[in-house]
C-alpha cells in the first residue's frame, strides 16, 4: 500500500498535499496497488473530496495530543501507523512540514528515504529515484534498497491530477500517542503572501531595483499575477526585504511554472536555486548578466521602465480574455 | 551546556558540477571544499555566540567522513570550538551518517545538536531528523533564531507562510538556516589555536546504507533566450500566455 501523509495548515488540506497525494495514486498503479491517505488531526475540509485525485481512504487520527505540532510526537505516530496499515511506500511533501517528518520516519523504520524526488519511481529493475542535488545543479538517481520506502517529493515537481468521481472513505485509527516536550507560542503569518514554494508564479527582484523602496513595480507586478514576491542573496543580506523571500543556493529553492528575474545579474548560486522552473523571464539593462544565458525570454531594458507597462500590458490582456 | 555541531564537507558554491565514472561519481578534479554553509554560517557560529555568553559551553564539531575531511574540520575548529571528531568512515548516505553521529551522541549525552538545514551538495535535508529519531529527542527543523536560558530553548522556525516560536528543554536538535547568526571569518589567533585544539579519530559502528546512488545528470541546457524589445512588451505578454502557457 501506498500511504500519502495529508499535510494542514489552519484546518485546510496543503495544495503541496494535492500533489503528493496525485502523485501517489500514480505510484501506487505503477505499483498495483492502493493508495491512502494519513490525517493527524482534523481538517474542514470534507476529506471524501480527496477521491477526486484517486484517493481510496484517509487514516485518521485525532487524538488531543496531536492538536499541536510537535516533529518528534508525529514522527513516531506516523512510523506506528505506516507499520499498523502495512504501507510499503510512504509519501510526503517536502515542504516545511515534510522536512521536519519525512527523515524521522525513515530512521525508526529503517526505510531508506529520497527526498526533494521529482519524478515517479524507475521500477524497472529495482526502485530508483530522481531527485535534484546540487541545489538544482544536478540530478541524482537514487535506489531504495529496503523493504519499506519513503519518498519526499519537491512543491511543484508533480502535477495535481483531479477529477475522478470516486469518493474517499474515512477510517479512524487507533494508535498511542506519546506526549510531546514542544510548546508552540507564537505564530506569525506572513499575511495575504503567497507562499513562495507553492507558488506558480514567483516575481524576483535584485541589486538592480537599487534599494527597498524602489520594491513597489515589482510588488505591483506580482500582484497583477497572482505571483510570489522572492529576492537575490544581496538583497536579503542588505535587508531589503525579509530573509525568508532569498533564493538560490543558500536560500528557497522554487520551480514554479513562471519565475520572472528583474535586475538579478544570475550567479551561479542563484541559477541554482531557481532553474527548476519552467519558464524564466530576465529582464535587466546588462546585456551581458549571465542570467540571459539560463532564460526563456528576455528584456534588455531599464526595469523602472519596463515593469509598469509590463503590469499594464498584463492588466490589458487579462481584461480582453 | 554541551553542544555537538554536525559538520559537512561540500563543494564550494561556485564549484563546477560535473561527473565521471559513467555519470556515477562527482568528478572531483579541480574542486575546492569548504564547510556546508548552512553549518559554518549558523549553527557553528551560533554555538559559538552561546559559549561566549557562557564560557562553561562545551562545544564538539562532529563529521563523518575520511583523512580529507580534516582540513575542513580545522577550518571548522579555527572559527571557534573545543574539540573535534571524525568518525572514520566514507559518508554512504544520509541514515548511515545520521546513525554513526547518534552512536557518538548517545554516549556523549549533549544538550543542543546543531545541523544546518541541509547541505548544498546532496540536499537531503535529513541529518537533524533522523538523528533526532534514532536518539529520541525533540527536533526543531529550519530555525531562524535560537536562544536558550537554562535549560529552556526558544526557538523560532519557518513554516509555510511564516514563522512559528517554541519552547522547549534540552535536549534537543536543531536544523539552522539563515537569521539564526551572522557569517564569520576565523581571525589569526583562532587558526593557530585550531593546530593544536584535540581531533579524535573514531572508528565507525556497524551501520547500512538504505540508499546508494545509481547516476546522476545534468539538466538540459536551454533552448536559448527569445529577446524582445523594452518597447514591445505586450509581445512579452502574448508569448508567455500562447506559447509558454505560463500567465
Amino acid at each position: 500500500m501506498v500511504l500519502v501523509y495529508i499535510d494542514h495548515q489552519d484546518n485546510q488540506i496543503k495544495k503541496s498535499t494535492l500533489e503528493a497525494v496525485s502523485y501517489g495514486a500514480a505510484l501506487a498503479k505503477q505499483l498495483g496497488t492502493e493508495v491512502h491517505g494519513l490525517l493527524l488531526g482534523s481538517v474542514n475540509d470534507d476529506l471524501a473530496t480527496l477521491g477526486a485525485y484517486e484517493l481510496k481512504n484517509v487514516y485518521q487520527m485525532n487524538d488531543a495530543a496531536l492538536a499541536h505540532f510537535d516533529a518528534q510526537v508525529f514522527v513516531k505516530t506516523i512510523a506506528a501507523a505506516a507499520t499498523k496499515v502495512g504501507a510499503t511506500t510512504i509519501v510526503f511533501s517536502h515542504n516545511q512540514t515534510g522536512k521536519a517528518l519525512c527523515a524521522g520516519v525513515s530512521a525508526l523504520l529503517k526505510a531508506g528515504l529520497v527526498t526533494g524526488a521529482i519524478a515517479l519511481p524507475n521500477t524497472s529493475a529495482g526502485f530508483v529515484v530522481k531527485k535534484s542535488v546540487f541545489s538544482g545543479k544536478a540530478f541524482a538517481n537514487v535506489s531504495i534498497q529496503t523493504a519499506v520506502k519513503i519518498i519526499a517529493i519537491s512543491p511543484n515537481s508533480y502535477k495535481v491530477v483531479g477529477g475522478a468521481s470516486a469518493a474517499a472513505t474515512t477510517t479512524p485509527l487507533d494508535i498511542a500517542v506519546t506526549a510531546g516536550h514542544v510548546k508552540i507560542t507564537a505564530v506569525h503569518k506572513t499575511s495575504g503572501e503567497i507562499s513562495l514554494t507553492e507558488a506558480d508564479i514567483v516575481v524576483s527582484g535584485g541589486r538592480g531595483l537599487k534599494g527597498p523602496e524602489n520594491w513597489g513595480i515589482l510588488l505591483d507586478l506580482a500582484k497583477e499575477l497572482g505571483a510570489a514576491t522572492a529576492c537575490s542573496r544581496p538583497v536579503g543580506d542588505a535587508h531589503w526585504r525579509p530573509h525568508h523571500e532569498h533564493v538560490g543556493q543558500t536560500g528557497v529553492q522554487v520551480a514554479p511554472n513562471l519565475y520572472i528575474a528583474i535586475g538579478i545579474s544570475g550567479a551561479i548560486q542563484h541559477l541554482a536555486g531557481v532553474n527548476r522552473s519552467k519558464t524564466i523571464v530576465v529582464i535587466n539593462k546588462d546585456p551581458e548578466a549571465p542570467f540571459f544565458k539560463a532564460a526563456d525570454y528576455g528584456i534588455v531594458g531599464d526595469a523602472f521602465e519596463v515593469l509598469p507597462k509590463l503590469t499594464d500590458a498584463i492588466k490589458k490582456m487579462k481584461a480582453s480574455a | 551546556m554541551k553542544i555537538l555541531v554536525c559538520i559537512s564537507k561540500t563543494p564550494d558554491t561556485t564549484a563546477k558540477i560535473a561527473f565521471t565514472d559513467g555519470a556515477k561519481k562527482f568528478d572531483e578534479s579541480g574542486v575546492q571544499w569548504i564547510i556546508n554553509p548552512y553549518d559554518e554560517w549558523y549553527a557553528l557560529v551560533r554555538a559559538i555566540e552561546l559559549k561566549e555568553k557562557d564560557p562553561a559551553t562545551i562545544i564538539h564539531l562532529i563529521t563523518v567522513g575520511g583523512a580529507d575531511a580534516e582540513p575542513i574540520i580545522r577550518k571548522a575548529l579555527a572559527l571557534g570550538g573545543d574539540e573535534a571528531i571524525r568518525i572514520n568512515t566514507d559518508s554512504a548516505d544520509s541514515f548511515s551518517i545520521a546513525a554513526q553521529i547518534a552512536a557518538v551522541a548517545g554516549t556523549e549525552k549533549y544538550d543542543l545538536i546543531f545541523t544546518g538545514k541541509e547541505t548544498i551538495d546532496y540536499n537531503g535535508a535529513s541529518i537533524g531528523g533522523m538523528l533526532a529519531a534514532l536518539i529520541d529527542a525533540p527536533y526543531i527543523p529550519l530555525a531562524t533564531s535560537f536562544n536558550i536560558e537554562g535549560t529552556t530553548a526558544t526557538i523560532t522556525r519557518e513554516i509555510e507562510g511564516g514563522e512559528e516560536v517554541v519552547t522547549v528543554n534540552n535536549p534537543v536538535v536543531v536544523s539552522c538556516q539563515k537569521g539564526v547568526a551572522e557569517q564569520r571569518i576565523p581571525n589569526m589567533r583562532g587558526i593557530m589555536a585550531a593546530r593544536t585544539k584535540p581531533l579524535k579519530v573514531v572508528e565507525p559502528a556497524a551501520v547500512e546504507a538504505l540508499t546508494s546512488i545509481e547516476s546522476f545528470e545534468l539538466p538540459a541546457t536551454k533552448a536559448g533566450v527569445k529577446l524582445i524589445s523594452p518597447d514591445n512588451v505586450e509581445e512579452l505578454v502574448r508569448l508567455l500566455h500562447e506559447e509558454a502557457k505560463a500567465i
